[in-house]
């Protein structure tokens, strides 16, 4: 099984669109949305939800006060401050942490645990696909991304698919580590500003901790051709697959606010084919052998 | 007065807002860029770094002589981070959320703490405006005690602005929790709507007054304006796609210092914003 997932560092460089592009030049794939946090992959692929579940976190405090005697042990114990001094628990500090419940020598505190979000199993016009949603201010997002990158694993073998395509989060936090570790490469999307560059060394340093392949596809190349220049440098310093530009072009927006694709809206155009391109190289890459062996010499330094 | 300046989607524009504001109110001003994971103010604002700071966190050290393996500590560990194998006692620090529960509950006294680096604060000025980032360490996973850790500096006295992490998790609430006002910032296409939606749950459940600012707001389509009226969200400014901004954008230029006009507009940005939060705090006050 082979999954590439889109990753980017910084935020709106076009993770989304050019998944989902992808998804539609891709054959016998399934689509997966690691971005739990924010989820814009539906939007494009309209998914029929074919299995919806929970996703279970940890517990939270709750002091029954019927019990509880103000004894302010809870108080000293809690180091985030989530533990007001009527007693009450602030759920968005709680870290979860059962410190207070263990503690509490009236066992006055439940820890009920928490539903964060739920993740779903969808049919789409691409294939199935596997998203989630997590609640709003919750935590453990790395957990649901570990979550639903399994059940995506095994959907994919379960349809005979034999490639997996992964939107990806932004940053480089518990989400992103969540997504790529394990992957057979990594799609970083770069835009050629003084943000896209900083943002692509950090991500690269952290996906050279996996060993990991690498490529880089730089959007909306022409707002800066000398810094899409500099990112090709960086990129192939760090043992990272040069892609393509695709230039700043209105019809991804045009696209999206139709709910299409790239490839489903207007006539055929410039853009198009340099995405096709791009995902030509990338399936074509040394990587991603069908037979899913890594090759040391293609990973990010 | 705190102004944090928070997005939902990544990319629509949070730094730019953040820092032009900052540059437009000058000295009275301090900006903290609480995108610990991917900080990029300083890009924009050029700041002159005076003072780096490393910051860890605690995470527990065994000390094997006075261990009995007695199990309490893995026991009451809800986050898998120490576990006793034999003789042995390991700890995973990378899991470690601190809350010393391993510490407490040991009845030997056997175990201590030591830190894991979680990266570093770097503090720095710029034509008066105080600057202070959070720079996570690549490969650490948990980005909320660094960025509570730069809030933790920030000077009462003066106004201070918030560049927060995109998305509607945990490090966004660390960001925007116990700020005066959240300026939101989109984009208007469906997903930048689609995630404003979510960034607005998440600052209703915090109860912080909002505003919206509608960045490239001749793209897309109107749908993030009837939105915003619906939920009574005053837009309090609108940047149209310019070629000439996004250019200067990427090679690091404020649109204040680059373009005559603007600097007036974000100042006018700022008394709005500012009304708003006189506006509540006078209802608080009235009891109504």
């Amino acid at each position: 099984m082979r999954e590439i997932v889109i990753i980017s560092g910084k935020g709106g460089t076009g993770k989304t669109s050019l998944t989902a592009a992808f998804a539609a030049l891709a054959k016998n794939s399934v689509l997966c949305d690691a971005d739990v946090d924010a989820a814009d992959l539906h939007l494009l692929m309209q998914p029929e939800i074919m299995q919806r579940t929970d996703f279970m976190g940890g517990g939270i405090a709750k002091i029954n006060p019927d019990l509880c005697t103000g004894c302010g042990t809870c108080l000293g114990l809690c180091r985030f401050g989530a533990i007001t001094d009527r007693f009450e628990v602030d759920a968005i500090r709680c870290e979860g942490c059962g410190v207070c419940v263990d503690f509490c020598p009236e066992k006055a505190i439940d820890f009920p645990p928490q539903r964060c979000g739920e993740w779903y199993i969808s049919d789409t016009r691409f294939g199935a696909m596997v998203h989630a949603r997590l609640g709003i201010a919750e935590e453990n997002s790395g957990k649901l991304v570990s979550l639903i990158r399994k059940e995506v694993r095994q959907l994919a073998e379960e349809r005979g698919a034999d490639l997996i395509i992964t939107d990806g989060p932004p940053g480089i936090g518990c989400p992103v580590i969540a997504s790529i570790g394990g992957a057979t490469a990594l799609v970083i999307a770069v835009e050629p500003t003084v943000s896209g560059i900083h943002d692509m060394e950090r991500v690269i340093d952290l996906a050279a901790h996996f060993r990991v392949p690498g490529m880089v596809c730089i959007n909306k190349w022409d707002l800066n051709p000398e810094m899409t220049e500099a990112i090709e440098q960086l990129a192939t310093k760090h043992n990272v697959t040069v892609l393509g530009r695709v230039p700043f072009d209105p019809v991804f927006t045009h696209s999206m606010v139709q709910g299409k694709t790239l490839f489903e809206y207007g006539e055929s155009t410039a853009t198009q084919q340099l995405v096709r391109d791009v995902w030509a190289k990338i399936i074509h890459s040394p990587s991603m052998n069908p037979l899913g062996i890594v090759d040391f010499k293609t990973t990010i330094q | 007065m705190i102004i944090s300046v928070a997005s939902g989607k990544g990319g629509t524009g949070k730094t730019t807002i953040s820092t032009n504001m900052a540059l437009a109110l000058g000295n009275k001003v301090e900006l903290l860029d609480c995108d610990v994971e991917e900080p990029n103010a300083h890009l924009f604002l050029k700041p002159v770094i005076e003072r780096t700071e490393q910051m860890t966190t605690p995470v527990p050290l065994v000390d094997l002589d006075r261990c009995t393996f007695c199990r309490k500590c893995s026991s009451i560990c809800r986050f898998n981070a120490i576990t006793v194998v034999g003789s042995k006692v390991l700890v995973f620090p990378e899991l470690c959320h601190s809350c010393g529960g391993c510490m407490v509950v040991c009845p030997e006294g056997a175990i201590t703490e030591t830190g894991r680096e979680l990266g570093e604060v770097n503090f720095g000025t710029r034509n008066g405006i105080r600057f202070i980032n959070g720079r996570m360490r690549v490969g650490e996973a948990m980005s909320p005690p660094l960025i509570k850790r730069v809030r933790s500096e920030a000077d009462p006295g003066k106004v201070t602005i918030i560049d927060a992490p995109p998305g509607t998790s945990c490090p966004v609430i660390a960001a925007m929790n116990g700020t005066d006002f959240v300026l939101m910032v989109t984009e208007p296409t469906p997903f930048g709507l689609h995630d404003l939606k979510l960034a607005v749950e998440a600052v209703k459940l915090l109860g912080i007054p909002s505003g919206l600012v509608v960045n490239r707001s001749d793209i897309g389509d109107q749908e993030v304006f009837a939105y915003a009226k619906r939920e009574q969200l005053p837009v309090l400014m609108t940047i149209p796609f310019e070629r000439r901004i996004a250019e200067a954008y990427s090679r690091g230029r404020s649109i204040v210092e680059e373009f005559p006009g603007w600097k007036e507009r974000f100042c006018e940005l700022f008394h709005k914003i500012e009304a708003i939060i006189q506006e509540r705090s006078t209802a608080v006050q009235c009891g109504k």
